[in-house]
């Protein structure tokens, strides 16, 4: 018997129990879909991860007080503070040579801004002129800080494209006047959009000079830096290197002992990305697991439809085996039967999946991905699963007894 | 012709039920010429089921010799059994055993298909059989359009498209009223002389009538066997 005539009897077959044919292939449509669109969720997730971190620049390191140990057993002048302006002095001296850029960072996590017309809420930010060549970011509209701005106590500032929508909406706002605390400040600068980072939105934010900040905000020029520094390297896979200079720079100077804690603490945004991707990773293969079970309920629901059919059509088996059928005709047609009900369920599990993939791109506004590899994937196990969850009613058919089968009344 | 075509020698078959042994068949001895027709009559109990199991190869002996056309069938596989089943082998049942909600076409192309005849070959082979029980005309319809007499006739086109020698009618008329009973006999003795060897199993003495040879079972062994001028069916006008 050729495998045509067998696809065609298959299809008969079931398009004669449409509902039913149709209701167990759900089973299937749902799992292949399941599968697909959790894949892509998964990998969109992981992608809109990725990016927020590359944002951030992958060869930059962070460099903070550590305010738990110093507010503990120093406590002192620095107000929780250990690392000092002499501290930066020396690893801008070029003693640890990984380092290409230091930028100081005091920052305000919330201040009020006034321009003529309206008033926001934003972070300010005092740093040097490297800061804005180690994020890589530059203005849209005007200039950012130059070296001398940058160390200086100039009252300028440069804002970021939300701040500059909000205080001046279609205005024109390069050379116009900011108020934060009152004192006013020229905007010479109008930030790059940048989009959505870690912490929320990166363009809402505003930068000022670092002696600005110093003396405006935390209104005195103090030994000790109460902000973070922001180093990049020249290369991506100087962190450790540099984490090891840098810490036994800094101990030397702080004249830590041997077994004492570091006051300081360097972060390495890149390992924190890792830690995050692999935290989005974990819960991608989490959902793709259920995803994996659901359809394995498909394919059990497929054996189970197959096991009533076989005594279902306990005589039509009769009859054939009575005409000439060999068993492996009978144990074929029920093979290719499930087979067909799988991969059919498959291709529209497969469109669903797509459906749902685009669908959750959107919602969740990440790049949409439509799995390629994982379609073919799932489309073959849905095969598999047609083939193993169809073996053993097909195997059950095909070993019953003629006699039994003819005289067997529904 | 030398050999027959059917040729059984102390066919036993013994089943196994719960803890008892039943002996269906005790040692059957029996030959079948070639274009010959015969009724197998006993009560029920008596084996002749059995036997036309056996008989068509669904079913195989516990012991005895069974050559079907020459060749030893006794002691095949399943699959080999199959193959003997189409091509030897047409089966007409009581109960018609046709694929409902299928076409009468397909219901005859079916045995072809197990052998490997091509499509456009089947159509031609089972619109011819369908022609010869005189169902022309009727190959689209559903079997269960069709009447009782119609359906047994789709049954016997089936039984004819693959050329097999044999036609073993299991009760072929015992659904059937009188008249549609007789037109069925006929199409059948209508075979027989057309060189078919018919094996009717009946309990119905008037069936067994139609018959040129009848034995008769009983307890598993073949108690009468004799020869007899068939009663001639009346070809429906």
């Amino acid at each position: 018997m050729n495998l045509f005539s067998t696809f065609r009897l298959a299809l008969r077959a079931l398009w004669r129990n449409k509902v039913r044919s149709m209701l167990t292939m759900l089973g299937i449509v749902f799992g292949i879909g399941a599968v697909i669109a959790m894949v892509a969720f998964g990998q969109g997730a992981q992608q809109s991860v990725k990016d927020v971190f590359q944002s951030l620049g992958t060869n930059v390191l962070s460099l903070s007080n550590n305010t738990q140990r110093t507010m503990g057993a120093s406590g002192g002048a620095g107000g929780g503070a250990s690392l000092t302006w002499d501290d930066l002095k020396a690893l801008e001296s070029g003693e640890v040579a990984t380092i290409k850029w230091i930028a100081p960072v005091l920052e305000t996590r919330s201040a009020q801004i006034v321009s003529e017309t309206a008033n926001w809420n934003t972070g300010v930010l005092g740093t040097t002129a490297v800061w804005f060549k180690i994020r890589s970011w530059d203005a849209a509209e005007g200039k950012v800080f130059d070296e001398d701005t940058g160390n200086s106590n100039a009252k300028v500032t440069v804002l970021g494209k939300t701040v500059a929508t909000q205080l001046f909406a279609s205005e024109h706002p390069i050379g116009q006047t900011v108020r934060i605390n009152g004192q006013p400040y020229e905007v010479i600068g109008v930030l790059a959009a940048k989009g959505q980072g870690p912490r929320g939105d990166n363009d809402d934010t505003m930068l000022i000079p670092i002696k600005t900040y110093q003396q405006k905000l935390e209104k005195g020029l103090a030994k000790y830096i109460r902000g973070q520094l922001l180093i990049s390297m020249h290369q991506d896979d100087q962190a450790e290197k540099t984490i090891a200079q840098v810490t036994a720079l800094l101990r030397d100077r702080h004249k830590l002992d041997g077994d004492a804690e570091d006051d300081f603490r360097i972060r390495n945004p890149a390992e924190f990305a890792k830690a995050q991707q692999d935290s989005t990773e974990r819960i991608a293969t989490l959902l793709a697991i259920v995803a994996a079970v659901s359809l394995l309920v498909g394919g059990i629901g497929v054996m189970n439809i197959m096991l009533v059919s076989v005594i279902e059509r306990t005589r039509e088996i009769g009859i054939r085996m009575a005409v000439g059928a060999k068993p492996t005709d009978v144990m074929t047609q029920f093979l290719v039967e499930s087979l067909v009900l799988a991969a059919v369920g498959g291709v529209l599990g497969l469109g669903l999946g797509y459906l749902a993939a685009y669908w959750g791109a959107g919602y969740f506004g990440w790049k949409m991905f439509f799995p390629a590899a994982t379609a073919g994937i799932a489309f073959g196990v849905s095969g598999g699963v047609g083939v193993v969850f169809g073996l053993y009613p097909a195997i059950r058919a095909s070993q019953l007894d003629p006699i039994t089968a003819l005289r067997y009344e529904v | 012709m030398a050999t027959p075509l059917i040729e059984m020698r102390g066919i036993e078959r013994t089943y196994v039920m719960g803890d008892n042994l039943v002996h269906a068949l005790r040692g059957v001895d029996l030959k079948i010429e070639h274009g010959s027709s015969m009724a197998i009559m006993g009560t029920s109990g008596s084996g002749k089921s059995t036997l036309m199991n056996i008989m068509g190869c669904l079913d195989q002996p516990t012991r005895g010799v069974y050559t079907l056309n020459g060749k030893d069938v006794a002691r095949l596989s399943r699959p080999q059994l199959a193959d003997v089943r189409g091509r030897m082998i047409g089966f007409v049942f009581q109960s018609f055993n046709l694929l409902s909600r299928t076409s009468a076409l397909e219901n005859v192309e079916m045995p072809l298909m197990y052998q490997g005849v091509p499509g456009r070959e089947r159509h031609k082979r089972a619109m011819a059989a369908l022609a010869r029980v005189g169902l022309e005309g009727r190959e689209d319809h559903h079997t269960n359009q069709l009447s009782g007499g119609q359906q047994q006739r789709v049954a016997i086109a089936r039984a004819l498209v693959t050329e097999a020698p044999v036609i073993m009618a299991d009760e072929p008329t015992g659904n059937l009223d009188s008249k549609t009973s007789h037109e069925v006999m006929a199409i059948l003795q209508g075979l027989v002389a057309q060189g078919k060897t018919v094996i009717l199993v009946t309990h119905e003495a008037d069936i067994a009538a139609y018959a040129s040879r009848v034995i008769t079972l009983r307890d598993g062994l073949i108690i009468d066997d004799k020869q007899q001028t068939p009663i001639k069916a009346e070809v429906a006008a």
